[in-house]
């Protein structure tokens, strides 16, 4: 049967533990197979297909790379795309119950609409602040109260004005050329309604806040996305065939729609175009009736991404920002190597010459 | 070659032809160590390949290549860094031709 349990390819899920977790399409690792790295297999075998695109979120599956590559993609989408963040904070006044550096910590973490390919980075966390490096924004309110409110009035809306401090408040300064290159997308936050501070008649606050590109590995406010997941495309197996009178019981071990019985044979089968939804719960092994009819299983190479943007990115442009980053990580880890060898070649001749 | 901070530095005690050498990459992480492992070890003239982290609040890597018949280990390295520039070619392309086709499912989310 094609369909078998293939240790190559799957990863097996048994009742108390997983098996043939590790890859082995190495050279060397099997006497009679190739393995080496086949750029036109490679290509053969690669497949990127966009499943669900939300404005919020997109799930792609990517077929036929190792789980070192795929990691390296979610590891990078988590940690080194770069987005524009508050990062310095300068209260002038603040008279409101939230103390300067919780409030500065709030400030931080509100996601910005800045596209980052305007901006340079910061080097030196004291280097001098430039129009290319540092965005300006300014937040004043004062809270009072509302002369012409309602006697009985009880809720703060009525009673006070700028009650509440939201992200819309932020007032972008334009610094030098600013004004020009980002006109046509005035920085802002992307959510205007995230309550920042609240106030009460008499408290008011004055600040200035410098926004600048970072990191999500320096800070985890710098993240463009608010998760980056992977998991294995499940697979269940079919080992021998299931008795007419279980077939109903078989279905319902497994998630909606995972497995067809045939409603007048009662045949059963598995549909491969579902097979993504199965939750994997292993309820089939608690039956001891099943034992030995079905082999759970998950593809090694197969993998389900599901990625949430937070920030400025749209969904379907975080994974090319992605490799943007890692082909600049090979570029420099080449000059590097390629230095190195250089370097090596000059001794030798040295060597040589003497 | 004596920079203040070098990007990649062979460690002492590598052979003198860098058939086998560990390499120290600074400012790397899993994200690089374990991809660049993986396509070091699709060579076939690769005796050996493994990464470490050596401690958590050191920010390097490092990567330990065994060569067969003498070959140098750099030369692996090199390889390795353009096969894996290849992967990250043909990934953006596929997905970009995907996201082109346009047979998703598009849906409105509530943020």
């Amino acid at each position: 049967m094609s369909q078998g349990f293939d240790p190559k390819k799957h990863v097996a899920l048994n009742p108390e533990r997983v098996s043939y977790t590790s890859s082995t399409d190495f050279p060397g690792h099997f006497a009679d197979e190739d393995h080496s790295w086949n750029p036109a297999e490679f290509k053969k075998r690669l497949a990127v297909r966009v499943e669900r695109i939300s404005n919020r979120s997109i799930e792609f599956d990517l077929v036929g790379v190792d789980a070192s590559i795929a990691n390296a993609f979610r590891r990078i989408l988590i940690a080194e795309v770069p987005t524009i963040c508050i990062e310095r904070v300068y209260v002038h006044n603040n008279t409101s119950i939230i103390v300067d550096e919780v409030l500065a910590h709030r400030l931080g973490l509100i996601p910005l609409h800045v596209n980052p390919v305007f901006m340079d980075c910061v080097y030196h966390p004291d280097g001098q602040p430039t129009d290319r490096n540092t965005i300006v924004f300014k937040l004043c309110a004062k809270c009072e109260r509302r002369r012409n409110a309602p006697k009985d009035a009880k809720d703060p809306a009525q009673l006070y004005i700028n009650h509440e401090v939201l992200s819309s408040q932020l007032e972008w300064v334009p610094q030098g050329e600013q004004s020009i290159v980002m006109a046509a997308n005035p920085p802002a936050p992307t959510n205007p309604n995230i309550v920042l501070v609240k106030l009460r008649p008499g408290q008011e606050i004055e600040i200035e806040l410098h926004a600048v590109k970072g990191v999500g590995k320096d800070h985890a406010k710098f993240s463009p996305v608010a998760t980056a997941s992977y998991r294995l495309l499940p697979k269940v197996i079919l080992k021998k065939e299931i008795p007419p009178h279980l077939a109903d019981k078989f279905q319902n071990c497994f998630t909606k729609g995972v497995i067809r019985v045939d409603p007048r044979t009662k045949r059963v089968s598995v549909d491969e175009s579902q097979a993504r939804r199965e939750t994997m719960s292993r309820e089939v092994y608690r039956h001891p009736e099943f034992e030995g009819c079905v082999q759970l299983a998950r593809v090694r190479d197969h993998f389900l991404f599901n990625i949430e943007s937070e920030g400025f990115y749209p969904p379907e442009r975080l994974l090319p920002e992605a490799i943007k980053v890692m082909r600049s990580k090979i570029r420099t880890l080449r000059e590097a190597a390629q230095g190195l060898l250089q370097d090596i070649g000059v001794v030798e001749d040295v060597e040589m010459a003497s | 070659m004596s920079e203040a901070t070098p990007k990649i530095r062979i460690m002492k005690g590598a052979a003198p032809d860098l058939s086998a050498a560990t390499y120290q990459i600074f400012d790397e992480t899993h994200t690089m160590g374990n991809a660049l492992r993986w396509m070091i070890m699709k060579n076939p003239k690769v005796q050996f390949c493994g990464y470490s982290v050596p401690h958590p609040s050191e920010n390097l890597i490092q990567l330990r290549i065994q060569m067969f018949d003498g070959l140098s280990s750099l030369n692996a390295l090199l390889e390795a860094l353009d096969n894996l520039d290849g992967v990250c070619e043909s990934v953006e392309e596929r997905y970009l031709v995907s996201l082109r086709e346009g047979r998703y499912e598009r849906w409105e989310e509530k943020s």
